[in-house]
C-alpha cells in the first residue's frame, strides 16, 4: 500500500476545451492515497469533464492528469485501478444485476469473478435482486447496480459522478459505508456531489468548481458547513 | 464575394472550349452533333475522380497532422466533386441513348462514377449529421479513406462483371484515334476544367474558413 | 494479442446474451428473410424466370438487409445509459471491443444464413446438396466482410443524428463489392458450373475481406477516442 503522502490523482493545468469553451480551464489539484476529495459546483461547472479525463475517457487538451505515474489516458495497467460511477448507469437493461457486475468484473480481470460480483452487491444490498434483469429495476436499485459495477475489482483509485442520486436511505447508507471503507483501506476518492451534508460527511477536502475553474479546495477540518453551505448556494443561484 | 482572378480566368477557359467545342470542331461521323457531350462528360468525369482523391490525401493527412485546415480541404473537395460527379452521371445517359440506344449501361467506369457518388453523398450526409467539429472531422477522414480502398475493389467487381463503355479511344500509345482538332478541344476541355475546379475549391475553402470563424492565418494550430 | 482475443470474446458473449435475451433483430430478421423468399417468388413470372436463377438474388438481398438489421443494433445496445463508456474505460485494448462486436455480428449473420439457405432450397425446390459446402463457404467469407465494414460502421453511424438513416447509407455501397462476387460465385455453382469458375470471384471476396478487416479494425480507435 502507498503512504498516505504519495499523491494518486495529479493534475497540472489541466484544460478541456470544446470549440472555444473551457469547460475545464487549468485545474490543478491532487489527491493521495486515503484521501477523499468532495468537489462541488454548479451544473455545467466542469465536473463531469474533469472525471471523464481522470477516467481516461476523455483526452485533455492541454495539461496533464496523472493516476500515480502514468498520463491519463493511460494503457490498461492505471485503467485497472480506476472504478468509474458515472452520470450514466453504464448497464445494460437487458442483463441481470448480476451479469452486468460479473460482466464488469471479468473485463477489469478479476479471477474470482462471480464471488467478486456477489460481494459487491451484498455491499451495496441489492443482492436480493441479483438476478432481476436492469430494465426492471427501480432508478435507485439501478444505481446501487452500478455503483456494486463500479467498485467489484476493488479499484483503489474512486471516481464517482453524483453516486447519491436516486438512493434511497438504505442504498446511501450502503454508499457512504462503502466509500469511507475503501478510503480507509487506501483509496483515493474524488466525488462529486451537489448534496452539501453528505458530501462534508466524506470528506477529508472539500472543492468547490466553478465555469471550468477550481474557485476552492479546502481541509475538512477548516470548514464550518453552514457558512460553506450558504456560500456554495450563493454560488449556484448567482449563476442561475 | 468578389470573383478572383483565378475564377475569371477559369471561367472564360471553360466558355472559350466550349465555343472551340460546338463551333470549331467537325463532328464525330458515325455519333454525330450529340458526341460533342463527350467534352463536357469526360473532363468532368476527370475531376470528379481528382477531386475524390483529394478527399483521400487530405483524410489520410489529417490523421496524421490533425490540423482543421485539411479537414476543410477534404470537405471543399467533395462538396466540389460531387457537383462534377452529377454532371457526369447526367451527360452519360444523355449522351448514351441516342448512341447506345439505352441511358443506362452498366458498365465499369459509369457504375464506377456511380458509387463514387454515393460516397460522396454518404459522407456529405454524414458531416451534416456531425455537429461536434473534432468528431466530424475524424469521421470524414476515416470515410475519405475506406472511400478510396473502395474504388478499386468496384471497378474490379464491375469490370469482372461486364465491359460495354467505348474502348479509350485518345489514350492508345501509338496512335491517337480522335483526329487533332478533336484531340485538341478535348486536352482543352481538361485543362478548363481542372482550373474551374481549383477556382471552385479555392471559393469553396475560402468560405469554409470564414464560417467556421478561422483567421487564415491560425489554420496552422493543430487542434 | 491472446488478451486482445479473450477480450473480444467476452464482449461477443455479452452482445450474443443481450440478443438471446431480448431475440427482437433475430427475429426480426428470420421474418423478413421469410417474407422476401415469399414475395420475390411472386414478384417473378416462374415460367420465364426459372427459380435457380432467382435464387442468388434472393439469398443475398436478405443476407444484406438481415446483416444491417443484426449491425445496426451491435453498438445500439451501448447507447442507453451510455455503456460504452464501460467499454472505454476498462483496461482492455480498443481493438478488443471492435473485434467482439464484429464476432457476435457474424454469428448473428450466419445464424441468418443457416436458416436462409435451406428456406431458399426448400421453397424454390433447389437441391443444393452437393455444392452445400462451397455455398456455406461463400456465405461465410462474405458475412467476413459484410461485418467487418458493417461493424465500423455501427460505431460511427451511433453518434450521430441521423443513426438509422446512415448506417445503410454509409454500409451499402461498401457491401456491393462483397455481393456481386458472393451472388455471381453462388449463382454458377448453382448452375451446376464447375466450382474452378467460381474461383475468381472467391479470389475477390478473399481480398476484400483482407484489405478491409485490417483497415477497419485500424479505423475503428479513431471512432472512439475524444
Amino acid at each position: 500500500m502507498q503512504s498516505s503522502a504519495a499523491p494518486v490523482i495529479t493534475t497540472e493545468n489541466l484544460t478541456r476545451k470544446f470549440g472555444a469553451r473551457r469547460a475545464v480551464d487549468s485545474v490543478s489539484i491532487s489527491v493521495s492515497s486515503g484521501e477523499s476529495l468532495v468537489l462541488f459546483g454548479p451544473n455545467g461547472a466542469g465536473k463531469t469533464t474533469l472525471l471523464r479525463m481522470l477516467g481516461g475517457i476523455l483526452k485533455p487538451s492541454s495539461g496533464g492528469a496523472k493516476i500515480g505515474d502514468v498520463s491519463m489516458p493511460g494503457g490498461a495497467d492505471v485503467r485497472r485501478r480506476i472504478g468509474i460511477v458515472s452520470h450514466h448507469s453504464l448497464l445494460y437493461d437487458a442483463l441481470t444485476a448480476r451479469e452486468n457486475v460479473e460482466f464488469a468484473a471479468r473485463l477489469y480481470g478479476v479471477r474470482q469473478y462471480r464471488q467478486n460480483a456477489m460481494q459487491a452487491l451484498e455491499a451495496m444490498q441489492i443482492d436480493d435482486r441479483a438476478d432481476t434483469r436492469v430494465s426492471e429495476l427501480s432508478r435507485g436499485m439501478k444505481q446501487r447496480v452500478s455503483v456494486a459495477r463500479a467498485i467489484v475489482h476493488n479499484p483503489d483509485v474512486l471516481l464517482a459522478d453524483e453516486p447519491f442520486t436516486g438512493l434511497d436511505v438504505v442504498g446511501a447508507k450502503a454508499l457512504s459505508t462503502l466509500l469511507i471503507e475503501s478510503r480507509s483501506r487506501g483509496a483515493a476518492l474524488v466525488i462529486v456531489t451537489h448534496n452539501v451534508d453528505e458530501g462534508l460527511s466524506l470528506a477529508t477536502r472539500a472543492a468547490i468548481m466553478n465555469r471550468g475553474s477550481m474557485v476552492s479546495i479546502e481541509d475538512r477540518t477548516a470548514i464550518e458547513p453552514h457558512s460553506f453551505g450558504s456560500r456554495y448556494a450563493a454560488m449556484v443561484s448567482a449563476d442561475a | 464575394m468578389k470573383p478572383t482572378p483565378l475564377t475569371i480566368a477559369a471561367v472564360i477557359a471553360v466558355v472559350v472550349t466550349y465555343i472551340r467545342a460546338i463551333f470549331f470542331t467537325p463532328y464525330e461521323a458515325v455519333q454525330g452533333p450529340v458526341q460533342k457531350i463527350f467534352y463536357l462528360h469526360a473532363p468532368a468525369a476527370w475531376v470528379a475522380f481528382m477531386a475524390f482523391g483529394l478527399v483521400a490525401i487530405a483524410s489520410c493527412l489529417y490523421l496524421w497532422l490533425r490540423e482543421d485546415r485539411l479537414d476543410r480541404i477534404a470537405e471543399s473537395s467533395a462538396e466540389v466533386g460531387v457537383v462534377f460527379t452529377t454532371v457526369v452521371l447526367t451527360t452519360g445517359p444523355l449522351w448514351g441513348r441516342p448512341v447506345w440506344g439505352a441511358y443506362w449501361t452498366w458498365d465499369a467506369r459509369l457504375t464506377l462514377t456511380l458509387f463514387l457518388w454515393f460516397i460522396y453523398v454518404a459522407y456529405l450526409v454524414m458531416r451534416s449529421a456531425l455537429p461536434d467539429r473534432a468528431m466530424r472531422a475524424r469521421y470524414s477522414a476515416v470515410l475519405g479513406i475506406l472511400g478510396a480502398l473502395l474504388i478499386p475493389f468496384i471497378h474490379l467487381s464491375v469490370y469482372l462483371f461486364r465491359t460495354l463503355h467505348p474502348r479509350p479511344i485518345v489514350m492508345k500509345p501509338s496512335a491517337p484515334s480522335l483526329p487533332g482538332e478533336m484531340l485538341t478541344t478535348l486536352f482543352l476541355a481538361f485543362a478548363s476544367f481542372t482550373l474551374l475546379y481549383v477556382a471552385l475549391l479555392r471559393a469553396r475553402y475560402r468560405y469554409a474558413v470564414t464560417r467556421d470563424g478561422a483567421n487564415p492565418a491560425e489554420d496552422h494550430r493543430a487542434r | 494479442m491472446r488478451d486482445v482475443m479473450a477480450d473480444a470474446w467476452l464482449i461477443a458473449r455479452k452482445d450474443l446474451s443481450i440478443e438471446f435475451r431480448t431475440r427482437s433483430a433475430f427475429l426480426s430478421a428470420v421474418v423478413f428473410s421469410l417474407l422476401a423468399i415469399v414475395i420475390f417468388f411472386f414478384a417473378w413470372d416462374a415460367t420465364a424466370v426459372p427459380a435457380i436463377d432467382l435464387a442468388p438474388g434472393v439469398l443475398w438481398v436478405i443476407f444484406v438487409f438481415s446483416g444491417l438489421l443484426g449491425m445496426h443494433r451491435s453498438f445500439g445496445v451501448e447507447e442507453p445509459d451510455r455503456a460504452i463508456d464501460g467499454l472505454i474505460a476498462a483496461p482492455i485494448a480498443r481493438e478488443s471491443i471492435f473485434l467482439g462486436k464484429a464476432i457476435a455480428s457474424l454469428v448473428f449473420i450466419v445464424a441468418i444464413q443457416v436458416i436462409a439457405i435451406p428456406a431458399v432450397a426448400l421453397f424454390y425446390n433447389l437441391p443444393l446438396g452437393k455444392i452445400a459446402a462451397p455455398i456455406a463457404a461463400i456465405a461465410v467469407l462474405a458475412a467476413i466482410g459484410l461485418v467487418a465494414v458493417g461493424t465500423l460502421f455501427s460505431a460511427m453511424a451511433v453518434n450521430t443524428r441521423l443513426a438509422e438513416l446512415l448506417l445503410p447509407m454509409l454500409a451499402l455501397p461498401f457491401f456491393v463489392p462483397i455481393v456481386i462476387p458472393a451472388a455471381q460465385a453462388t449463382a454458377k455453382l448453382m448452375s451446376g458450373r464447375p466450382v474452378g469458375e467460381a474461383v475468381a470471384w472467391l479470389k475477390l471476396l478473399i481480398a476484400f475481406d483482407i484489405v478491409f478487416v485490417v483497415a477497419c479494425a485500424l479505423a475503428y480507435p479513431f471512432t472512439i477516442e475524444e
